[in-house]
């Protein structure tokens, strides 16, 4: 027994332990199984790994400074991620996620680089890799280095975006379909050069590209997007680790990789579908996705407008009440006086519920985390599926910070930019109290006809205050 | 504008148009209210009570005289002769039957708003006085038929014996029907309901009832015409129905009305006669005629065989304080719809389908019946002045093309396989499996733990730390340097993943 056939089955463990994981956290009761199945799995990992480095595996052993320099690595880093971690707002962990992503983006790009520099940069020299798989080499460093970059300036991007450093309007450059074409083309060139002749020069270049199209391909989604665009991004770190596994020929690497990227890619899959969108169109970011015109606010009309002690007396009479929150609850951080409300209301009785869109907020399930965080019981919130037939039998709809996740355009309007969008049918229940800060338009640009309906009032201001309000008031 | 609330003078009335609560909320609007004294001492709201709550006190020529008369029954001739030319009247007044009543009333020039007329549509359920009223007397059924019946409603096992549950069928799960469906089920009884629409079947269970439908398979066998008989074949099965269930239930309340017809018979007398000793019926609809033969209206039948036969025709009179509270909160949630700007100000909006439905007399003519409302009012939707997304071309996949996609795919990932070195091959073979696997994991994920996925996976591809593990220690310089700072960042990656998934499960609770 070596060295290395203990590390490779430590290796089967610790894959095995983060299937189970993954596993675990698609059920709440699992849920913290599945942590600590990872934590396990990464602990072996890490361990084998270390021993492998020490021990000499083929690179024949590890200079101390290598070994200070990895303990002093790994507590830093340590360190930063626990403090971010404990201190990082529930409303802001979109934006914590995305910068996680483009840690193993840039992880991935240093790993290549280092395998160029290790095997390719050496010529005749080196002892690495045998000749006959030279040329396999060559095309694991630069595809490596080319997702790994995409996935860094991505999520640079996707980070830059969600914590509203930059605009998150989409970038509409000229051409920009041609752009992403032509970078591919340039990449697949340059891979192909490559291989056949292992240059640095080309190596930079492909860089620089990767570099380029990664924030290109983001910055040309919409802010509407984001909850697809940051488990895309999740999808590709995945994809950016299984290629330094198939660069390393590490199997624990290239399992990890795939499971992350294939389930990312899946739920990727599953918020298009919840917002009727082509996957291939948002994976390869806004890929043939037209710039929308901007005739969308033909629609307009008289509405009308409530104060909160109206709202608290209807919600005092309901017998049922529902919740839509969107992302601007998240903005206001009106989850906590919700919470309350909801506590209030379901003491007297009131059957209160939230209805949650698949795309609401800038996250995948960003809405449940922020009503958890605030100690809503997790059985009372409901997908959209399970909400949308009882809507029509519901007294009094809230719709806390959303707009594009209720509007009837979707359904009525087939002109509409979001026509054919799953939405929450929120107009069918008796009354629909709006809050919203302004008539402005949601973030798909396009008016919503709900707020011009009978029975729909509108509550202005910052939501978090009116909600504060309306407590007072019950 | 003053609001008049005269004392109802029909016999036997209780209710009243006003409560204290609501003279609160119709001075919110703006209003001023005068109440006829005594008005509301059939349902125990004495006159301070009203003074408190900001109203006056006055006569009833001066409640009859104001611009606006809230009322619970149609008024008599003497009444009329009290309004004001140009005043609002807002009461019941059964429009369809008293097309007598509507002439007069336009005679005299008042604005006449039918409580009866509000459209069943889900924006005017606040003002549907129909719906409070039965709501009230389907309890009410309950009551009655608890005092006339012998028994206990709920089964017993006491020290003196055992005491079976009554058995209550309840016919027609309209509004009246549910409610009394709750109320019986909450006495502890076994209750049974039937009704012609299916779709009420849920509403009856989710209160508690057992719902009996008249299954009728030739019904549906025969399809293509013959409505005729089907109905008679549907009827002959109903009336067996009610006739098993007549010799087996304790009480019965029947609620079944069709609107503008007499009741439909339900119970003959034979299936009356086949009751046991002690059963009592209560008959919701025998002021039209009843759905029980025997019923007489507002009275209490015995016959023969000792079956109580209950015809009471005001019970929703005769919970008199519920009763007027849900018909004034009706009556102030009209107002609402009346007083746009909060300012006091009646404003009848013709083009308002609720408003134009419940107007029945305005400027001397007699605007009912009103026109259909449309249920589904969808509001219209401008066009938009440029289609502005082009709809994507997403018919289903052609089966064989996607035969062909997994073909091609399938020989794709064998050429390039078989023509790579041993080590790429299992490479491959690992990344594909685990791609599969990926796929499946989470192929059930709930909702809402999304987002805590997506930041373990996060954590989990951290693992990328394997690979600068193993190149930190090869001695090269620039190797340790780029590798030592992806181990740095990786980390991050690893421990802020796990930790912030542990924060965010924490959270989740039941």
């Amino acid at each position: 027994m070596s060295i290395e056939s203990l590390a490779t089955g430590a290796y089967l463990v610790a894959a095995l332990l983060f299937i189970m994981s993954l596993a675990g956290l698609s059920k709440h009761e699992t849920g913290k199984q599945g942590i600590w199945y990872g934590i396990v799995g990464m602990g072996i990992a890490l361990i084998a790994t270390v021993a492998l480095a020490i021990e000499g595996g083929h690179h024949g052993g590890m200079t101390t400074i290598g070994i200070a320099l990895m303990i002093i690595a790994v507590i830093l880093g340590a360190a930063v991620g626990l403090w971010r971690a404990r201190v990082v707002e529930m409303t802001g962990m979109p934006e914590l996620i995305a910068l996680l992503h483009s840690f193993v983006g840039l992880a991935a790009v240093l790993v290549a680089w280092n395998g160029y520099i290790m095997v390719e940069a050496q010529g005749d020299a080196q002892t690495e890799i045998a000749p006959d798989l030279l040329g396999i080499h060559h095309g694991e460093v630069i595809v490596g280095l080319f997702i790994g970059a995409v996935t860094f300036t991505g999520s640079i991007v996707a980070y830059l975006k969600l914590s509203a450093k930059i605009s998150s309007k989409p970038m509409m450059l000229p051409g920009k379909n041609a752009l992403n074409i032509g970078a591919l083309v340039v990449l697949l060139g340059l891979t192909v050069w490559f291989v056949i002749t292992p240059d640095l020069w080309i190596l930079i270049v492909a860089t620089v590209v990767a570099l380029l199209l990664g924030w290109h391909l983001v910055a040309s989604i919409g802010g509407g997007d984001m909850p697809v665009v940051v488990s895309m991004l999740n999808s590709y770190s995945g994809w950016a680790a299984a290629a330094s596994g198939f660069l390393l020929n590490n199997n624990l690497l290239i399992i990890t990789g795939a499971l992350v990227g294939s389930s990312g890619a899946y739920l990727s899959y599953i918020m298009c579908q919840a917002m009727n969108r082509s996957f291939i169109s948002v994976i390869a970011g806004g890929f043939g996705m037209e710039a929308p015109s901007s005739g969308g606010d033909a629609e307009t009309g008289e509405y009308r407008e409530v104060t909160a002690e109206e709202v608290a007396e209807m919600l005092a009479g309901a017998s049922s009440v529902v919740i839509t929150p969107g992302y601007g609850m998240a903005v206001a951080q009106a989850q906590y006086p919700v919470a309350e409300i909801t506590r209030v209301l379901r003491e007297k009785g009131v059957n209160v519920r939230f209805g949650i869109h698949p795309v609401a907020g800038r996250l995948p399930g960003h809405m449940n985390v922020l009503l958890a965080e605030a100690k809503v019981p997790y059985d009372i919130v409901l997908e959209m599926d399970e909400i949308n037939d009882d809507l029509s039998d519901t007294d009094v709809v809230l719709v806390i910070g959303a707009n594009d996740t209720v509007n009837p355009a979707a359904e009525d309007d087939p002109t509409s930019p979001i026509a054919g969008m799953p939405v929450l049918r929120v107009w069918e229940a008796g009354n629909v109290i709006v809050f919203k800060r302004s008539m402005a338009v949601g973030y798909a640009g396009v008016q919503n006809p709900l707020f011009f309906r009978d029975n729909t009032s509108m509550l202005f201001g910052d939501a978090k205050e009116r909600v504060e309000d309306i407590l007072k008031a019950l | 504008m003053l609001i008049g609330v005269p004392r109802e003078t029909k016999p036997g009335e209780t209710r009243v148009a006003a409560t204290p609560a609501t003279v609160l909320q119709l001075l919110k609007l703006g209003y001023e209210v005068a109440v006829e004294a005594g008005a509301g001492a059939g349902s125990s709201f004495p006159d301070e009570a009203y003074i408190e709550a900001g109203a006056a006190i006055t006569t009833a020529e001066a409640a009859w005289g104001a611009p606006i008369v809230f009322h619970v029954n149609a008024p008599d001739d003497a009444q009329i002769a009290l309004l004001q030319p140009g005043a609002y009247l807002i009461s019941m007044m059964a429009p369809a039957q008293n097309p007598d009543l509507l002439a007069a009333l336009a005679g005299r020039g008042v604005t006449a708003l039918a409580m009866e007329a509000v459209p069943r549509i889900s924006r005017a359920q606040s003002m549907d006085v129909l719906s409070s009223m039965a709501n009230i007397a389907g309890y009410r059924a309950v009551v009655e038929a608890a005092n006339a019946f012998g028994r206990f409603f709920t089964g017993q096992v006491t020290a003196a014996g055992k005491v079976p549950p009554a058995k209550v069928l309840v016919a027609g799960a309209g509004v009246a029907g549910l409610a009394a469906i709750g109320a019986a089920g909450s006495m502890g009884a076994i209750v049974r309901a039937t009704d012609p629409r299916p779709e009420v079947a849920d509403q009856v269970k989710s209160l508690g009832g057992e719902y009996l439908s008249i299954e009728s398979p030739e019904a549906e066998v025969s399809a293509t015409g013959y409505a005729k008989e089907m109905g008679d074949d549907y009827k002959a099965r109903e009336a067996q129905l009610y006739a098993d269930q007549a010799k087996d239930v304790d009480i019965v309340i029947t609620t079944a009305l069709i609107p503008g017809r007499p009741a439909p018979r339900l119970l003959t007398a034979d299936m009356v006669a086949s009751m046991k000793p002690g059963s009592v019926i209560v008959d919701l609809a025998a002021a039209n005629g009843g759905n029980v033969e025997g019923s007489q209206p507002d009275e209490v039948v015995v016959t023969p065989n000792g079956v109580t036969i209950i015809g009471y025709t005001d019970l929703a009179g005769r919970l008199p304080a519920q009763a007027s509270q849900l018909y004034s909160t009706n009556l102030v949630n009209l107002m609402k719809l009346l007083t746009p700007g909060k300012d006091g100000e009646l404003v009848l909006t013709w083009d308002d389908v609720v408003q134009r439905a419940i107007t029945v007399a305005k400027d001397g003519e007699v605007t009912w019946p009103p026109p259909a409302v449309e249920v589904s009012a969808a509001p219209k939707i401008a066009p938009a002045t440029a289609p502005s997304a082009v709809p994507k071309d997403e018919s289903p996949p052609d089966p064989r093309r996607r035969y062909a996609l997994v073909g091609v795919a399938a020989a794709v990932l064998l050429l390039i396989t078989a023509a790579a070195p041993a080590q790429l091959t299992s490479n491959i073979t690992v990344f594909v499996l685990a791609i599969v696997i990926g796929f499946y994991v989470i192929g059930n994920v709930h909702h809402a733990l999304h987002t805590p996925l997506m930041s373990i996976t996060n954590a989990i591809s951290g693992i990328i730390i394997v690979g600068a593990l193993l190149q930190i220690g090869t001695g090269n310089t620039i190797v340790t340097i780029l590798a030592a700072i992806a181990i740095l960042i990786a980390s991050i990656n690893i421990f802020g993943g796990f930790a912030v998934t542990r924060r965010m499960l924490e959270m989740f609770q039941r």
